[in-house]
Formats: structure tokens, C-alpha cells, sequence
């Protein structure tokens, strides 16, 4: 998918080599656990924001803890889609591979598009290596790889002559390899060293010798490049048009920790954040707890029922106070969360989604807890529920999640992913006053105070612990219209669940109206939701750039759903529900709009690739 | 905790106007009535207390205290408490449980709450059946207890609610009976100005589905001699006539007459503040009717507390790096300008 518009320009320099320049490019580095490949990936990224490249990555960790060395399972590969034009994926089919060892490139090669290039550290397919790989020939010599354009760079012994004069022991100069090997794709993509020196500069200045070791080796795979006559072109990727700013990567599970940050500091409250481990949402818990001196109150709890219902507690008593937590963890919660919509208190729930059911595929993705969110509860038991589309947008649909919370008084689910919550991407960070104040305002006048009394939203009065002559009691059992004592009267009742559902339906007036990419009705019409988003999109825009009759609505409001979302699906011949699940959006719109939408389903733990949905646009729309 | 006030809080001000809707005989009629005296006794500011249940009979009390209160879900209002408390750790934040709210579908969150010790003040009801639902057996019953539930009798052990309080190093842990007034407001008085988490087990009658399960400590015949009185710094005697102790014999505690040539020397003294909680872990496992029943505090003891080390640590973080800004965690790390 890179090298679509790649054009040959110019030779130029002392070497004379092709220059190429490409759109977009995707390149994997991938090597043994303990190679640095997340560090040589994370500097390849940088130094390519930097260099105004719009940017997407995905870190693939070993499912084990301590794979052995060199075996399939202790592979990690960090991925990196960047281009100049707008990146929405970290990428499908990778354009450069670097593999460190033959495990690696056993696991990575069946993604690497053929006319790839594929830089192998040559020194590493020993028999021993090969065999700990399962390769029962070396697969540099049979062939089999004669569909890539194949590099073999002894890294092994070149980084140990590179790095010679620092008198670093044979152990600790091996780990320079990482640096080598980045120096080879910095050459052969014309990155600049600079950021990576200073990184290298201030992360070993208290050990001299390994800062100038990873220096030297990033210089001398930059010079092999250049000198050895292996690479006959050498790639260039022009800047994107980026919105003007200043940024940083951020992972998905960050930015929503510094959403939640962000929300509590905008409404002038503690944030108390009470979770349980679980992949892949225990990021949000580590990076929060870092945050003290922004009063943030961390609860690692017993377990994933007592960390919701302390938050409810928090809340209660006043705090901006949220969960994070995953599939299981939020079955777990249910119970708690249905005491949340109950009382009518103010939280945040994060579901970080993997593959279910039970335990399932923790480390993997997927989107099959949008039921759970919306349904998963006893009663006729309503909340608000968004999802975030990509790793930066979670800071922004985290800080929404909150204002939404606190002005409805109302437990609020923000879905995220195991695939947007490992990935990072360029954020923005935002300006002075981009960020607008979460206006808080407690009950204090004890005159005619009513705990359940709604105003023009429905939300109730948010009366807090420690303020005099507000003392009143909230709790699961159903309460009497405004007085918010129990109340078992059966109109009562039916009364009572109406306010809790008009409530959610009035939190439409903070929904945008559902915004449409490409043609306004037509043919046909893709639907998505979460962290679908940069496939789908990538994918129509395409067809939609190369003539098809095509467009893409991308769900950000799950409940309630966009007021004009029925006239949009109902404005095209053929609607395609895009999700990682059976089916679980298809039958809402489907009950909720009776359309005849179809579902375009993936349930495999992994993203969309681009190419899965073009082909399934081609099929419907048979190219046109 | 007291305020400037005109007028002294008291007992009255702390009744919310909700009709009580216990049994008639009902144990937890002079529980309620024993912490209103207690907050009184201490004048708490209505709006500085908090009572939190979960689901059970004695979960219905924070409807009847006119402060502020959560009626939480079953099992789990250690852990909304805890919430409470750690959102603003000013606050009287005390815990109403039964014995299967606390030890049968919360006794996860019973242990991690003491194991903590976090400023809680738990009350624990132990009626050792399940009222609410209408008469099956519970965590605490006794083996052999015929319910509804175990109409062959129960098959389970009971557990003890104070030895596993002592296993999670709970910090104070008392036991009190419903029917002696006086020593169960002493008891909350010293649970409520206890640093950390402090937990009292009352045994209490249900008059529907377990009456008289506790007469063998009620009845004024056998009273005194199947309750050992726990007072700090005294011989460990009980009896009717005072002439019953109880003296350690190798690793085991035995019950001795005192006319037998045995001294009160030889006697147990009871420490509230030992460190080491083995002694009063063997005061827990006494039960009736091979031994007396100890009432009391079992162990009051100084340990750091939860809340106090989560706001140490926001502060020393604070004092070190300064009071955080957004502008400044963002622009931390690699950053890059797009003109």
C-alpha cells in the first residue's frame, strides 16, 4: 500500500543512489525480547515526527513474561505507519522489515509485502538460532525468500567493531545493536540522527561509555548505508499537513490517563482512580499513580468490584472519580455500576476492551463489549456510552466522559481498546484556554433541599459529605420521586425508571449531530465505531479518492445515539456495519432505526486491515 | 470533632425522620440507639458523618441516622466506605454490616478493608443467620444449625469473625453483645476515636428466625459464667462467684478454678496492647460452651494508617516536584513543533 504513488525523483549525493520518494511507509523492527526493538521503534517514531511526518505505531509484545531467548514466543516487533499524508493505522502490509534473529523474522515475514525490504542481522542464523526458530534450513539460503529484497548486515560483529574503543565488555556492547540497526533504516529512510543522539545523550549521561557506544554503533549502521554498495535506493517521506502545534506520542491508555488528569484539574477536584490489574487497561492505573502532585488519589483495589464500588464512594463524597478495567472486570462491575445509576452519582467507567468471552484473549483486541456497555445490567439500568476512535482521541473523549458525568449525574462508559490503548500516535498538546473549565456546582442551601429534585436535565443536585444541613441517604433501593427516600410504590416505580431514561436521552444536547465522510446518500455507506476508525476511514477514502460512490459514518455516541443517525443510515441504498465483534452495533441500529444494515465482522483479536475492507467495498460495489 | 455550636448535639438530632422498621425485639433497635449516643457523646457534626451498609437487616441503618449515608450493594460497603474516605479523609466514615454481608459475599473486601487499616469503624450485627431473606443458614452459624436452607443441618464450619479480623492484623477488635447497653457505647466511643481501622462484632438477636441464639451470654442464670469480661491490665477471672480463670497450660489456654490452689498470679492478664496478636487470637477461638465467651476489646494497637500515608505521599510528592500543572506534565518528554 506504500509505494501506490512512490515516484523516482533524483540522484544526489556522494554515493549517487536512487532517491525515492514515498507517500507512506511501514516498517517493523523485530527481534528477540531482550533486543530493544520498542526503544529502536520509539526513536524511529520521534525522529520521524520530528521530521514532520504524520505518524502511528503499535508496540507487539511476547504474550509471556520471559520467553526464552530466541525462541517464536519471545519475539517483539514495534510497528510504524508514518507518511506524508494523514496516517490513520499503524499499517497492514509492512514495506521494511528489520529482523534481528531468525525467530523474528519466522514470525514477521508472512506480513512483509512482497518487493519489501527485508534487513536481517545475518550474524544471528547460526544452527542454534535456526533451530530454536524451527527453521530446519537457513531460509537466507534456500530461497524462499526471493519474493523481498533481502539485506543481510552482519549487526553482530559490525556493532562490536563499531563500538571497540569504549572498552565496553562483549555483553554490554552487544546491546548496542539496537542502535546499529536504526542507523541502517535511518540511512536507508533519510531520518536524521540528532534527536536519537540527544535522547542517547541524556538517558546514559551517567554512564559515558554506553552513551557514546550507542552513539558510535548509530553512526556506523548510518555509515553502512551509506558505504557499502548493498542498497541501491534510499527513500524519502515528505512532511504531513499537521494541524500547527506542538506535540508528543502518546499511547492510547496515556492520553486517556491524562484525559482523566486533565478533567479532574478543569473541575478543580481531587481525581480518585479506583482499578484492579487487568490487560491492557492497567497502564491508565500506572501512569496515574505517578501524578501526587496533582492530588490524584490511586486505589489499587482487591478486586475489580470493590475498585467501582470505592469510586462510587469517592464520588459521593465529592471527588471526579473513575475506574478502569477490561471485558471480565467490567462484568465484574456490573452490579456496582447499576448502584452508580441508582444513586445517580458521577463516574467514569473505562473499558479497555479485549477478546472475550471470560478470560478469552487478554492481550488481543476486539470491540464485543459494546452490549455489556449499554445493556450488561439488571433493570432497565441507562447510561451514557462513547468510544474513543485512536490513541490521542482518548484524552479528548476522557475529559468528555467526565463533563458528561458530572452535568448529568450519571455513570458514564468510555470504550477504548487493547489496540488504540497500546498504540500511540502524535497528540497535540492542547493551548492556553483550548480547554474549557468543568463547572461544578455542589448544593450547599439547605432550604427545601431534595436529594432526587431534578433540574431542566434531569440530573439531581450533587450534595456532598461535610456540608451542613445537606445530610441525606442514597442507596440501591428505589427511591421516592424528588424526596429520594425508598420508595416501593409501583408508579413510583415506573416514574422513577422514566426520569433515569429521559436523563440519558436529554445528554443528546451534548451529542453532535453524526458527521459524514464522503457522499451525502448514495450507494453505500460503512458505519464504525471505536477503534475501527483509521481502517475504515483509510479504506473509504480511497474508493472514495479513486470514484466510488461511497462514504463512512463514524459512531462516536453509542447511547444516546446522534439525532439524525436515522435519516443518515436511511440516506443510502446499502448500509455496512464495520466491527470486531458478530454483530453487536448492527443489531442496535437495527432495532433502534429498523434498517436493513449489514455487518461486516472480524472476530479474530486483531484490527481491520485497510485492504479487508477496500476488498469488501470492491465487492459491493463490484470497482465502481 | 466537635464544632461551635449554640446547642450540644444531641441523641434526638441524630434520628433521621424514617419510621424504624426492624422486628419489635430486634438486637439492632439498641445498636442504633448506642451509636446515636456515641456520636452525641462525642458531638460530631451531623454533616461530618457518614454511615455506609450494604444489603441485610442491620444495612437498613443508615436510614435511620440523620447524617449522611450510603445503603450500597450487598457485601460491598467496605469498599464504597473506603471511597468515602480516602475522597475526604475528615470525615467519620463508619460501616454497617451483618454476618453475611461482611463474611459471607464481602469477606474479600472484610480483609483488605482491615489489612489496610484504613479509618473505618466497622459494626458488624452477628445474628448468625440470614434474616432478611427469611431464615437460612449463615457464614457464622453454628455446625449442625437446622434453617431453612439446612433443614438436615448445616455441614459447614462457622467462621469467627474476630480471629479473622486478628489474621487480617486488624488494629482494634472488640466484641460486644446487644443486650448490655452500657458496654456497647464504651466500646463504639473507643472504636470511633481509634487511628485506623477499628472493628466491633455485636452479637445480636434476631427475635424471628434465631431468637435466643445468644441466651447462653443473656440469660442472668448462666451469664456470668460463660462471659469473660476483657479489661486491660486484669487477671482474666469470670464466674458468678468470681472464682473461674483462665491460665495458659503449654501452648494451649485452659479454664482453672481459682480454689483449687490456683492464684491469680498464675492468670492470664489481659493486654490490649501487646504487639504480637497471638494471645488475643486464642481469646477468639473460645466458644461456648468449653469455654466462656470473651467480651470486650480484644486488641487496641498503634499502626500506620492508610489514609494518613495516601496524603503524606501527595504532599512529600507535592513538596518535592511543586504543585503539578498541566502545561508542564504535557510539555515533559519528547515534543515537537509543527509550524
Amino acid at each position: 500500500m506504500s509505494t501506490a504513488t512512490s515516484k523516482k525523483t533524483k540522484t544526489q549525493g556522494t554515493s549517487a543512489r536512487q532517491i525515492e520518494t514515498l507517500e507512506q511507509v511501514v516498517i517493523r523492527f523485530a527481534g528477540d525480547s531482550g533486543d530493544g526493538m520498542q526503544l529502536a521503534g520509539t526513536q524511529f517514531t520521534t525522529a520521524s515526527a520530528v521530521l514532520g511526518n504524520d505518524v502511528s505505531t503499535f508496540p507487539d509484545f511476547p504474550a509471556e513474561i520471559r520467553a526464552p531467548a530466541g525462541t517464536l514466543g519471545g519475539v517483539s516487533g514495534f510497528q510504524i505507519n508514518f507518511g506524508s499524508r494523514p496516517i490513520y493505522t499503524p499499517g497492514d502490509r509492512v514495506d521494511a522489515l528489520v529482523a534481528m534473529n531468525p525467530a523474528a523474522l519466522k514470525v514477521c515475514v508472512k506480513d512483509l509485502a512482497p518487493g519489501g525490504a527485508l534487513v536481517v542481522n545475518s550474524d544471528e542464523f547460526t544452527p542454534a538460532n535456526l533451530a530454536k526458530a524451527k527453521y530446519e534450513e537457513n531460509p537466507l539460503e534456500t530461497g524462499e525468500l526471493s519474493a523481498y529484497r533481502v539485506y543481510k548486515v552482519p549487526i553482530t560483529t559490525q556493532t562490536l567493531a563499531s563500538v571497540k574503543e569504549t572498552g565496553l565488555s562483549q555483553k554490554v556492547a552487544e546491546r548496542c545493536r539496537n542502535f546499529y540497526a536504526l542507523g541502517v533504516v535511518y540511512w536507508l529512510y533519510d531520518r536524521p540522527l540528532d534527536v536519537t543522539h540527544r535522547w542517547i545523550n541524556t538517558k546514559f549521561a551517567k554512564i559515558p561509555a554506553v552513551a557514546e557506544a550507542n552513539v558510535r554503533a548509530l553512526q556506523a549502521g548510518y555509515n553502512f548505508g551509506e558505504t557499502a554498495e548493498m542498497f541501491t535506493v534510499r527513500y524519502q517521506v515528505g512532511k504531513a499537513n499537521l494541524r500547527p502545534g506542538r506535540y508528543r506520542n502518546l499511547t492510547g491508555n496515556q492520553a486517556t490517563a491524562f484525559g482523566l488528569l486533565a478533567a479532574a484539574q478543569l473541575a478543580k477536584k481531587p481525581l480518585f482512580y479506583g482499578s484492579y490489574p487487568i490487560t491492557p487497561a492497567s497502564e491508565i492505573l500506572h501512569e496515574l499513580t505517578l501524578l501526587k502532585n496533582f492530588d490524584v488519589r490511586t486505589f489499587q483495589a482487591e478486586d475489580e468490584i470493590a475498585a467501582y464500588a470505592a469510586v462510587v464512594g469517592a464520588a459521593f463524597a465529592g471527588c471526579i472519580a473513575a475506574t478502569g478495567t477490561s471485558g471480565p472486570g467490567m462484568a465484574l462491575k456490573q452490579e456496582g455500576i447499576g448502584l452508580g445509576v441508582m444513586t445517580e452519582l458521577p463516574t467514569v467507567i473505562v473499558n479497555v476492551q479485549r477478546g472475550g468471552p471470560s478470560t478469552g484473549l487478554p492481550t488481543k483486541t476486539e470491540q464485543s463489549d459494546l452490549w455489556q456497555a449499554i445493556l450488561g445490567r439488571n433493570g432497565d439500568c441507562p447510561l451514557p456510552v462513547l468510544a474513543t476512535r485512536s490513541p490521542a482521541e482518548c484524552f479528548w473523549r476522557a475529559i468528555e466522559a467526565v463533563r458528561i458525568a458530572v452535568k448529568y449525574m450519571t455513570p458514564v462508559v468510555l470504550l477504548s481498546d487493547g489496540y488504540l490503548a497500546q498504540g500511540s500516535e502524535p497528540w497535540r498538546i492542547p493551548e492556553d484556554g483550548e480547554l474549557a473549565p468543568i463547572e461544578i456546582e455542589h448544593a450547599s442551601d439547605p432550604t427545601d433541599f431534595a436529594p432526587y429534585r431534578r433540574d431542566e436535565r434531569g440530573s439531581r443536585p450533587w450534595a456532598i459529605p461535610g456540608t451542613p444541613g445537606l445530610q441525606h441517604r442514597v442507596g440501591g433501593l428505589e427511591k421516592l420521586e424528588e424526596v429520594g427516600t425508598v420508595s416501593y410504590d409501583p408508579l413510583n416505580h415506573e416514574r422513577m425508571t422514566e426520569q433515569r431514561l429521559r436523563k440519558v436521552a436529554n445528554v443528546l444536547a451534548d451529542v453532535p449531530d453524526q458527521d459524514v465522510f464522503g457522499r451525502e446518500s448514495g450507494k453505500l455507506l460503512l458505519v464504525s465505531w471505536g477503534g475501527t476508525f483509521g481502517a475504515v476511514r483509510t479504506a473509504v477514502e480511497r474508493a472514495y479518492e479513486a470514484g466510488c460512490d461511497v462514504a463512512h459514518a463514524h459512531l462516536t455516541w453509542l447511547n444516546p445515539f446522534p439525532r439524525n443517525l436515522g435519516e443518515v443510515l436511511r440516506s443510502y441504498e446499502r448500509v455496512l456495519v464495520c466491527e470486531l465483534n458478530a454483530g453487536q452495533l448492527l443489531l442496535l441500529l437495527r432495532a433502534a432505526y429498523l434498517v436493513d444494515a449489514e455487518g461486516f465482522t472480524k472476530i479474530q483479536g486483531k484490527p481491520f486491515m485497510i485492504s479487508e475492507i477496500t476488498d469488501k467495498i470492491d465487492e459491493i460495489l463490484g470497482g465502481k | 470533632m466537635a464544632t461551635c455550636t449554640d446547642e450540644l448535639l444531641t441523641v434526638k438530632d441524630y434520628k433521621s425522620d424514617q419510621s424504624v422498621r426492624w422486628c419489635p425485639g430486634c438486637g439492632d433497635f439498641s445498636i442504633l440507639t448506642a451509636l446515636q449516643k456515641t456520636l452525641a457523646q462525642r458531638q460530631v457534626p451531623k454533616e461530618q458523618a457518614v454511615f455506609v451498609s450494604g444489603i441485610g437487616c442491620s444495612s437498613r441503618f443508615p436510614y435511620y441516622m440523620d447524617t449522611y449515608g450510603i445503603h450500597g450493594i450487598h457485601g460491598r460497603a467496605p469498599a464504597i466506605a473506603t471511597g468515602v474516605k480516602l475522597a475526604n479523609p475528615e470525615l467519620e466514615v463508619w460501616v454497617i454490616t451483618g454476618d453475611g454481608d461482611a463474611l459471607s459475599i464481602g469477606g474479600n473486601h472484610f480483609l483488605h478493608m482491615i489489612r489496610r487499616n484504613i479509618g473505618l469503624k466497622i459494626v458488624l450485627f452477628n445474628n448468625r443467620i440470614y434474616g432478611l431473606t427469611k431464615g437460612q443458614v449463615s457464614p457464622t452459624s453454628e455446625l449442625g444449625k437446622r434453617t431453612k436452607s439446612t433443614p438436615f443441618g448445616s455441614i459447614e464450619n462457622p467462621v469467627h469473625a474476630v480471629s479473622v479480623a486478628l489474621g487480617a492484623e486488624v488494629t482494634f477488635v472488640a466484641r460486644v453483645i446487644y443486650n448490655d447497653p452500657k458496654m456497647l457505647q464504651e466500646v463504639l466511643e473507643r472504636a470511633a476515636a481509634h487511628r485506623g481501622t477499628a472493628f466491633v462484632e455485636v452479637y445480636q438477636d434476631c427475635a424471628v428466625y434465631n431468637h435466643e441464639a445468644f441466651s447462653y451470654l443473656t440469660d442472668r442464670q448462666t451469664r456470668d459464667d460463660n462471659v469473660l469480661y476483657l479489661r486491660h491490665g486484669e487477671p482474666m477471672v469470670f464466674g458468678k462467684n468470681r472464682d473461674k480463670g483462665i491460665r495458659h497450660n503449654g501452648l494451649n489456654i485452659e479454664v482453672v478454678m481459682l480454689d483449687d490452689g490456683v492464684s491469680e498470679d498464675e492468670l492470664l492478664r489481659h493486654d490490649e496492647h501487646c504487639e504480637n496478636p497471638s494471645l488475643a487470637f486464642q481469646l477468639s477461638r473460645m466458644h461456648y460452651p468449653e469455654m466462656p465467651t470473651p467480651l470486650g476489646v480484644f486488641r487496641d494497637v498503634e499502626k500506620p494508617v492508610y489514609e494518613e500515608m495516601m496524603m503524606d505521599q501527595l504532599r512529600q510528592t507535592s513538596d518535592k516536584l511543586g504543585a503539578g500543572t498541566l502545561e508542564s506534565l504535557f510539555a515533559a518528554g519528547d515534543t515537537w513543533t509543527v509550524a
